[in-house]
């Protein structure tokens, strides 16, 4: 059963953000309203907004920060995304910023999530980054998430990668390392997330329907 | 595990640095290089090292000039408000002849300007910056690579010459993330004969100090200073060389703006243009010599840069205004994109070939 709301959550860097991005695509594709709310207060250099032509075009709806992208280092919630509880008819995509710090944000609305009782608190780990390079730096991460968002992680999606550098076989040596962490914590994989160019190899090697088409990459400069 | 790991520019340069043996971090936050602060903060306490973030950037480069009086590696790390802020305390390590890492993550200016990337902080990190006749090793890296391979670079120069080394990067430098493989560095502190760290009663005290009262004495140490400054100027200059070997134009450009020109060389020569580039890797000691003999080969040179032009000083100099020297820019937290450097680069050729 598909959850309502679906908060990505994670290390500071372990691309929350594009993986929001893909999933709302996803969504769309099958034909669900889609509202992404981009409620990162940490990073103001890489966000959801960067990607506002695209929502306008796959009609997503976005809900960013009064002074997303203007410069002005100012942390401050959109009062929009207080709404999106009672739009019942929508899947709302959460965005969250990086670490414990990041997951503040969520405070205000654990509330209103735990009484609809209908979300999915998802952990992003990307293996390669540091400070969660190993299962034991990751687990403490997710911790510490948990203990600042008052909410319990679901499930983990992987998202290990190098960049535009990522070959398969970098993907598939950390999907027992993302399957241990799920068993340390209590949770289940949701699916592990690949590039294009290399999702076949990937999927071939892990043999199961754990495999998640990156669309959409983040531009380098 | 593979040896690489993905990271932010800034993160590369904490974890670097952390490999140099850097156990002594102090700073005070502010956007765009918040996450060394952060990854200091999170790593020092577990390697036994110290992470403190003072109550201000005056104070933060003030307990670096302690640490460095002890001649263990140290550093600090700002964005361009920031790193003004330090400039008394830079002038007297420089004047304490002591070894130190001042890392400067640009943002526009002046004033509190912008949070987006700049290289506007060039003349105040390459002309001294604060008061007094002084030099900082400046290096200006290219990559996340370069960030952390230049973390380590700065620590090992300003030790070798004891002059504070400032590595100057950017907003995007900062926060753009690539894979890196992290050296291993084999780095033993050594004893040095000027360190204050106690006699023990079995030698004279050393003095670490940068007030001289006497004139003829402070102006014997400044002399002294620049002839090791002059060491550095002949031994530690470095560039890259892209695609020189038969250019009529050559491009000048550092740090993130040699990136974008970089494509744009490419562009320009995919259109039959002579064109090259010479990125300098160290932006004190400038890379005059490639820069001078460029001068006598290339009919004309651009300077790219994230500023109003003060780079361009320096290739006009080097160059002894032997060729033309335009300059491309953007200002502001704005980057110029690839065509607009390729634009510039077929202006200069006279129109496209």
């Amino acid at each position: 059963m598909m959850k309502r709301v679906t908060i990505f959550s994670g290390h500071y860097g372990s691309g929350k953000t594009n993986l929001a991005v893909n999933y709302a695509l996803m969504l769309r594709e099958m034909d669900y309203k889609v509202s992404i709310a981009d409620l990162d207060i940490v990073n103001p250099y890489f966000r959801t907004k960067d990607s506002e032509e695209l929502f306008a075009k796959n009609d997503i709806e976005l809900i960013s920060l009064p002074f997303a992208n203007t410069s002005v280092d100012l942390p401050s919630l959109p009062s929009a995304a207080y709404g999106l509880f009672d739009r019942k008819d929508r899947q709302v995509i959460i965005d969250l910023g990086g670490d414990d710090r990041g997951a503040l944000a969520l405070g205000r609305f654990v509330p209103r999530l735990k009484e609809d009782n209908d979300y999915e608190m998802i952990f992003t780990v990307n293996f390669y980054r540091p400070l969660t390079t190993t299962v034991e730096e990751a687990y403490e991460v997710f911790r510490e998430i948990e203990y600042a968002s008052k909410l319990k992680f679901t499930k983990i999606v992987n998202n290990s990668n190098l960049g535009e550098e990522t070959t398969a076989e970098d993907v598939i040596r950390t999907v027992e390392m993302t399957e241990h962490l799920a068993k340390l914590t209590n949770t289940e994989v949701m699916y592990t997330a690949v590039k294009e160019s290399i999702a076949d190899d990937v999927l071939k090697a892990v043999g199961n329907n754990k495999v998640f088409r990156l669309k959409l990459q983040e531009k380098l400069f | 595990m593979a040896d690489k790991v993905l990271m932010k520019g800034n993160e590369a340069i904490a974890e670097a640095a952390i490999k140099a043996g850097c156990r002594h971090y102090f700073g005070y936050p502010i956007t765009p290089q918040t996450e060394i602060a952060a990854y200091m903060a999170k790593r020092m306490p577990k390697i036994g090292g110290v992470f403190l973030q003072a109550e201000s950037e005056i104070s933060a480069i003030n307990m670096v000039y302690g640490v460095a009086g002890t001649g263990m590696r140290v550093m600090t790390s700002s964005s361009s408000p920031g790193v003004s802020l330090k400039q008394e305390g830079i002038s007297y390590i420089a004047g304490a002849d002591l070894p130190a890492l001042i890392v400067n993550v640009q943002r526009g200016g002046p004033g509190l300007g912008g949070i987006q990337p700049s290289q506007s902080d060039y003349f105040q990190a390459t002309k001294g910056g604060g008061h007094g006749d002084y030099h900082l090793i400046v290096l200006a890296p290219a990559s996340v690579q370069e960030m952390a391979d230049m973390t380590i670079l700065s620590f090992e120069l300003a030790e070798k010459y004891r002059v504070p080394a400032m590595l100057l990067a950017d907003g995007t430098m900062g926060q753009m993330m690539e894979p890196v493989e992290l050296p291993e560095v084999d780095y033993k502190p050594t004893e040095k004969d000027w360190t204050v760290t106690g006699t023990q009663m079995k030698r004279k005290h050393n003095i670490v100090n940068s007030l001289y009262l006497l004139p003829e004495e402070l102006e014997k140490t400044n002399i002294e200073r620049f002839e090791r400054y002059k060491a550095i100027e002949e031994n530690e200059a470095r560039y890259e060389s892209f695609m020189m070997e038969d250019a009529e134009y050559c491009v000048v450009a550092f740090g993130i703006a040699s990136r974008v020109s970089k494509n744009a060389v490419i562009a320009a020569r995919n259109m039959g243009i002579k064109v090259g580039m010479i990125r300098p890797i160290t932006l004190w000691p400038f890379p005059k010599k490639p820069l001078a003999e460029a001068a006598e080969k290339v009919k004309g040179f651009l300077s790219v840069e994230l500023s109003m032009g003060q780079m361009i000083e320096d290739v006009k100099l080097a160059t002894e205004c032997k060729k033309p020297v335009e300059l491309c820019n953007r200002v502001g937290g704005m980057i110029p994109t690839p065509e607009q450097v390729l634009e510039a680069i077929k202006k200069m050729a006279g129109g496209e070939k």
